[in-house]
């Protein structure tokens, strides 16, 4: 029986073969690439309610973080203040700006200000703000310069492999605690010499299994 | 393959151990049970679940293009205005009590941001010692029960409490109702002061108004006793803690009671026995059914209820309490047990205890009292003082005044009696006849079809009112969350009766309060009481007492007729925890039977009748009958039947109607506790029960190179032999050589977390399985779903009998994941799900699982659940608020088991590092399970330590692994069981 297809189109059936595997490979790497965390939240920065700008408050201003998160050395939450720590000083201050239209109201009502949720974490993970203030990891580590943010924007991936990095080192992220909210500071010397004395005094290890974090 | 034999054969400590009759039969069926990690059945997919498949594999192919998208946007919704002492995510605890029966059991109430979601013990309460029962741990449930009555109704239509308030203002204004003839109330039974205040006021404004109470599973048979012996309404106190031989006579004190936790702490506590050569109680128990009380007993009489009169008075007689005539026959069987009895409770007089159940009758009661007098006993181990209930018309008295025609308002502060009454009142049609028929109820039950008026009842968590325990300490109940389904408590009723005004029930309650507490210093005591839940002082002082014994009629020898029918309570109580899943789940402690109520016949009374478990008999009690499913059950009493309240409702919720069969409809004013003289036969039909006891057995291994003998899992000696051979029990594995297949991890450094579970305490009450649910947000999966193994409880209660069929002895034991530190689990996972911890965990990554179920193939404990079904898909937002926040829901496809309460271990380690980076101390950190457990029986802490609690438990010499020749090295050790029996009885 004669051949039907030419000996040659072995080669472009072989090369069309290749093709059509290194562009999927390509594609699904590709994928991966654009749907990681570092890629897909890095830069997250919601529009919020009222345009609240940390820069002013934090940075200008600057007013401490635990004037207004307050239960970040208490519990594991960075609570949101409640509308009524904003009025302490728009009662005064700007009392009859129309940006501040939805806390007015707030603080009337009684009802919730919608602020969106910048970083946020998967339900299964359960991150405690108060184990890492208080041992002396800054607020910058994670939610970077945030006293130079107008808008809020999240900074670092916040995946696990990230959390990890710090879990397995945590040398570069410590500091003495009285500096946790001084986001500016930079110690004297090596910032990792300095971590591996706190490791050392306080005898530091950071959970690296599965329940550190998983429940 | 090679099956080893699996009937049971011998083991090594010379008995036979089986967990139900299929097993003990030898029939085929069981082996699938043992062979399999979850049963035949359980991997099988729902009918229609093709087209299921097609749609969700659609969907999947739909949603792969949106993966892209980030996360739905998340909004934070902060207070507008904080609230003191308030931190968003810290739990906070209240101090309350759970009223059962009417008695105050206390407990703390942990809130998660205005949610409670979880009941511990109060270790302030005397009737609670930091304990929980298993219905106050599911107590919880109820307040987000979606079924419960949401408004106020009036004939049938939604109506509003504004207009009931318009109402009641006519209605019950004092220029309306006059002297109140003709009004009457119908309470539960309350020792709640502020009511009973309430009432006194209401019957001094109204004085022909009649206040009337009933309970429905206490007849007050204690204090009517007392009052026949004493000429006072007092309630006997038993010191269990200060006994050395108890005889039961139908009592259940451990498992069936208003105050079962208070009598489990001090039974257990003269249990204790760390050293070979310590004292134990010895506890001798009559009684019909097969109950926890009597898996405890080291000697168990089984005899009809109904003749347990007759032996009260033997045993009286013989004991010279009493010079009467003796009923039973000379050379009956009974007499030889009573003779040794008798002579146990002679040696040790002043520290017995003789008791009595609450559904015997006053008679028996006062012999009880009598006899505890000639031991001495009173004053010593038994007490009595004021009686904390007061005397109110009954239920039936009631209803005859009805059917008369003299009442023409009754207000009912819950208790649901158109179901819970005798049925000879037949009161719902009594309801129809009142004129104006009121009834406060927290469901849509039977009752509110019947009554005019149906008002919504708060949830004790969301009202203030207050109770009194069994010795008279007083519990103020404060709320937790605010009416969910603006419901009102029967305090603001009460009080709106006495004068037609609305009331807040906080203001009444407390006004009571500052009106008894000394003026002066009435805020400070207030707020102190409300911290500690008890009011200080006001326990009722001891009463003393001499038994008027001629006041006891004599006993007339008689024989019982036909088929004895007992009453008893079970999973839901009376019915009003019938439409909580987490109950209705819960394998009934001995039976293992979930979902359902059965007719516990014996099985000589299954072979007369010719039926197998879940043939439906038919039981015929004067004029009335019932169709019932029985259950052979060994251990019951031949010719008693035992039934189980509280279910086959027609009207309550979506959770507990249509399970079950209704008991109280052969429930009579006459044979309201027991009756005889019924008859009984099979019908043919067949029901399918939900029963869980031979799901997820574990094999027995064999004994090398011993053919058919095994090593068992639950291992007991006696008191004696544990003195002669401490080691009995991890004596049994001494011949095994064992190596390591793989390296082992270094687990000598840090915390090294461990448990200990000491059989001889555990009473199988249940109460750890529920704080588990709750703790770990465990799913309820429903009847259908347990009948295929798929239940998800982490703790497993075994239950293995030994002995014969018609009279067994009993051993529970709780199983929940061993922590191997050679974990079969971990080596099979193909994405390492489960892994290990550096302090010993078996941690489980449920985001990471991928639902192989290799892990459970390869468990020998049997103890990881598998997420078949989506369990929560089903629960409505306000059922979601029960949920631990600390603890991730898992979803469908994932495995999942115990995890020593890992989320509570990580709290007190954050606690204990931000509290100057202390160690965390010894029974800081309490498992769910361990901080609810009534009997101590479980310790968990630190292994490192020598000298922590649960490192001392662990060199005790009876001490041993479960299946040690696996060596799959587990962190959870039991003590074995040991009884106590009379050397005289021995056979």
């Amino acid at each position: 029986m004669p051949q039907i297809f030419p000996k040659k189109l072995d080669f472009f059936t072989r090369l069309s073969g290749a093709v059509l595997i290194m562009t999927a490979m390509s594609g699904a790497a590709l994928a991966f690439y654009i749907m990681s965390p570092t890629v897909l939240d890095t830069g997250y920065t919601p529009v919020q309610p009222v345009p609240y700008s940390h820069k002013l408050h934090a940075g200008n201003l600057g007013m401490d973080c635990y004037y207004c998160h307050t239960t970040v050395e208490k519990a594991a939450h960075a609570a949101i203040p409640p509308t009524e720590t904003c009025m302490n000083c728009h009662t005064k201050v700007k009392e009859k700006s129309a940006l501040l239209a939805p806390i007015r109201e707030s603080y009337e009502t009684g009802k919730a200000v919608p602020w969106v949720h910048v970083h946020v974490l998967p339900d299964y993970v359960y991150f405690n703000h108060q184990s890492h203030v208080t041992v002396g990891v800054s607020c910058v580590s994670c939610h970077g310069r945030v006293d130079q943010m107008v808008e809020v924007k999240q900074v670092q991936p916040l995946n696990m492999g990230w959390c990890l990095e710090c879990h397995r080192n945590p040398a570069p992220n410590l500091r003495p605690v009285q500096f946790v909210t001084k986001l500016d500071w930079k110690p004297e010397g090596d910032p990792a010499e300095y971590g591996r004395q706190v490791i050392a005094a306080k005898g530091i290890h950071p959970p690296v299994n599965c329940s550190g974090c998983h429940r | 393959m090679d099956l080893i034999q699996i009937s049971p054969a011998q083991n090594a400590t010379g008995k036979k151990y089986w967990r139900s009759l299929h097993e003990l039969s030898g029939k085929p069926g069981f082996e699938k049970w043992v062979e399999d990690e979850f049963a035949g059945g359980a991997d099988i997919l729902d009918p229609g679940s093709r087209r299921m498949m097609l749609k969700l594999m659609a969907a999947s192919f739909g949603m792969a293009g949106l993966v892209a998208c980030r996360r739905p946007e998340e909004k934070i919704l902060p207070v507008s205005k904080s609230a003191e002492d308030v931190i968003p995510g810290k739990p906070m605890f209240y101090a309350t009590a759970f009223v059962n029966r009417g008695i105050a059991n206390g407990i703390q109430v942990e809130v998660h941001d205005g949610r409670p979601t979880k009941v511990e013990g109060n270790p302030l309460h005397p009737n609670s010692l930091g304990a929980a029962s298993a219905l106050a741990q599911a107590s919880v449930l109820n307040v987000y029960d979606p079924d419960r009555a949401r408004s106020v109704h009036e004939g049938g239509k939604a109506t509003s409490w504004a207009a009931w308030d318009k109402f009641a203002a006519d209605k019950f204004a004092p220029a309306a109702l006059g002297k109140g003839a003709g009004l009457r109330i119908l309470s539960e039974r309350t020792s709640s002061p502020t009511l009973l205040s309430l009432k006194a006021e209401l019957l001094k404004n109204y004085p022909e108004a009649k206040w009337a109470e009933y309970d429905s599973l206490d007849g007050g048979y204690a204090i009517a006793g007392a009052e026949m012996v004493f000429g006072q309404r007092l309630q006997p106190i038993y010191h269990f803690d200060r006994a050395e031989v108890i005889v039961s006579l139908d009592d259940d004190f451990m498992g069936e009671d208003a105050a079962t936790v208070q009598a489990t702490k001090q039974f257990t506590k003269k249990r204790k026995v760390a050293l070979p050569g310590e004292p134990m109680n010895r506890m001798y128990l009559v009684e019909s059914r097969f109950s926890i009380t009597g898996a405890m007993a080291d000697h168990r009489l089984r005899i009809k209820s109904g003749e347990v009169l007759q032996f009260a008075s033997d045993l009286a007689v013989e004991l010279g309490a009493k010079p009467a005539l003796k009923v039973l026959k000379p050379g009956d069987a009974t007499q030889k047990w009573m003779a040794a009895v008798v002579r146990d409770l002679k040696a040790n007089a002043g520290k017995s205890i003789v008791t009595a159940g609450p559904m015997q009758s006053p008679q028996v009661h006062a012999l009880v009292y009598l006899m505890n007098q000639t031991l001495g006993n009173i004053g010593t181990t038994v007490t009595f003082s004021k009686a904390v209930f007061e005397p109110a018309q009954s239920i039936g008295e009631l209803a005859r005044e009805i059917g008369a025609g003299q009442v023409n308002t009754l207000v009912m502060l819950g208790g649901n009696p158109a179901y819970t009454a005798p049925i000879d009142l037949d009161f719902a049609a009594a309801i129809a006849k009142v004129a104006t028929s009121v009834y406060l109820g927290a469901d849509m039950d039977e009752t509110a079809t019947a009554a005019k008026w149906h008002l919504p009842l708060a949830h004790p968590m969301e009202t203030w009112s207050d109770a009194r325990s069994t010795d008279g300490t007083a519990t103020i109940l404060q709320p937790q969350i605010a009416p969910l389904y603006d419901g009102r408590s029967a305090i603001e009723l009460a009080a709106q009766l006495t004068d037609g005004k609305a009331k807040k029930g906080y203001a009444v309650v407390q006004s009571y309060w500052k009106s008894t507490l000394a003026a002066a210093d009435a805020n400070r005591i207030w707020r102190r009481s409300l911290h500690d839940g008890v009011v200080a002082g006001s326990v009722f002082p001891e009463v003393k007492v001499a038994v008027n014994a001629n006041a006891i009629p004599d006993v007339v020898a008689a024989a019982l007729s036909g088929v004895e029918v007992v009453f008893l309570s079970g999973n839901v109580g009376d019915g009003r925890f019938a439409n909580n899943a987490w109950m209705q789940e819960a394998p009934e402690p001995m039976t293992k039977l979930t979902w359902d109520n059965a007719a516990h016949i014996s099985p000589a009374m299954a072979r007369e009748l010719k039926v197998e478990t879940g043939g439906i008999v038919k039981i015929t009690l004067g004029a009335r009958s019932l169709e019932i499913p029985a259950l052979v059950t060994p251990g019951q009493a031949d010719g008693s039947i035992a039934l189980v309240l509280g279910y086959g409702r027609t009207k309550i919720g979506r959770v507990g109607e249509a399970v079950g069969a209704n008991a109280g409809l052969l429930r009579t004013s006459e044979g309201w506790a027991f009756a005889s003289g019924a008859s009984v036969a099979a019908t043919g039909a067949s029901h399918e029960f939900a029963i869980t006891q031979e799901h997820h057995s574990m094999r027995e291994p064999d004994m090398p190179g011993r053919k058919g003998e095994m090593r068992p899992v639950v291992r007991e000696g006696s008191l004696e032999e544990y003195k002669a051979h401490p080691h009995f029990a991890p004596e049994v594995d001494h011949h095994l050589e064992m190596f390591d297949l793989q390296g082992v991890h270094d687990y000598s450094k840090g915390y090294q977390w461990g448990m200990a579970i000491d059989l001889n305490l555990c009473i199988g009450c249940n109460a750890c399985l529920i704080a588990c649910n709750a703790e770990n947000n465990i799913p309820v999966v429903g009847r259908d779903q347990v009948r295929r193994g798929r239940e998800m409880h982490w703790i497993r209660l075994d239950r293995y009998y030994t002995g014969t069929d018609e009279d067994p002895q009993a051993v529970l034991q709780p199983i929940a994941c061993q922590q191997c530190e050679a974990a079969p689990c971990e080596n099979v996972c193909p994405v390492a799900a489960t892994v290990h911890s550096p302090e010993g965990l078996n941690d489980m990554a449920y985001n990471r699982c991928i639902g192989t179920r290799y892990c459970a193939n390869n468990c020998p404990y049997k103890v990881r659940r598998f997420n078949y079904l989506d369990w929560h898909k089903k629960i409505t937002p306000v059922g979601e608020m029960v949920h631990n926040p600390d603890v991730s829901v898992r979803m469908r496809g994932v495995m999942e088991k115990c995890n020593y309460c890992v989320q509570r271990i990580q709290e007190k380690r954050i606690a204990a590092k931000v509290d100057g980076r202390r160690a965390i101390r010894d029974l800081e950190i309490l498992t769910a399970c361990q901080q609810t457990c009534p009997a101590d029986a479980i310790v968990f802490g630190n292994i490192n330590d020598p000298a922590t609690a649960v490192a001392k438990a662990k060199s005790e010499p009876r001490d041993y692994l479960l299946l040690k020749e696996i060596n799959t090295k587990p962190r959870t050790s039991f003590l074995a069981r040991l009884r106590n029996p009379n050397p005289e009885l021995k056979a």
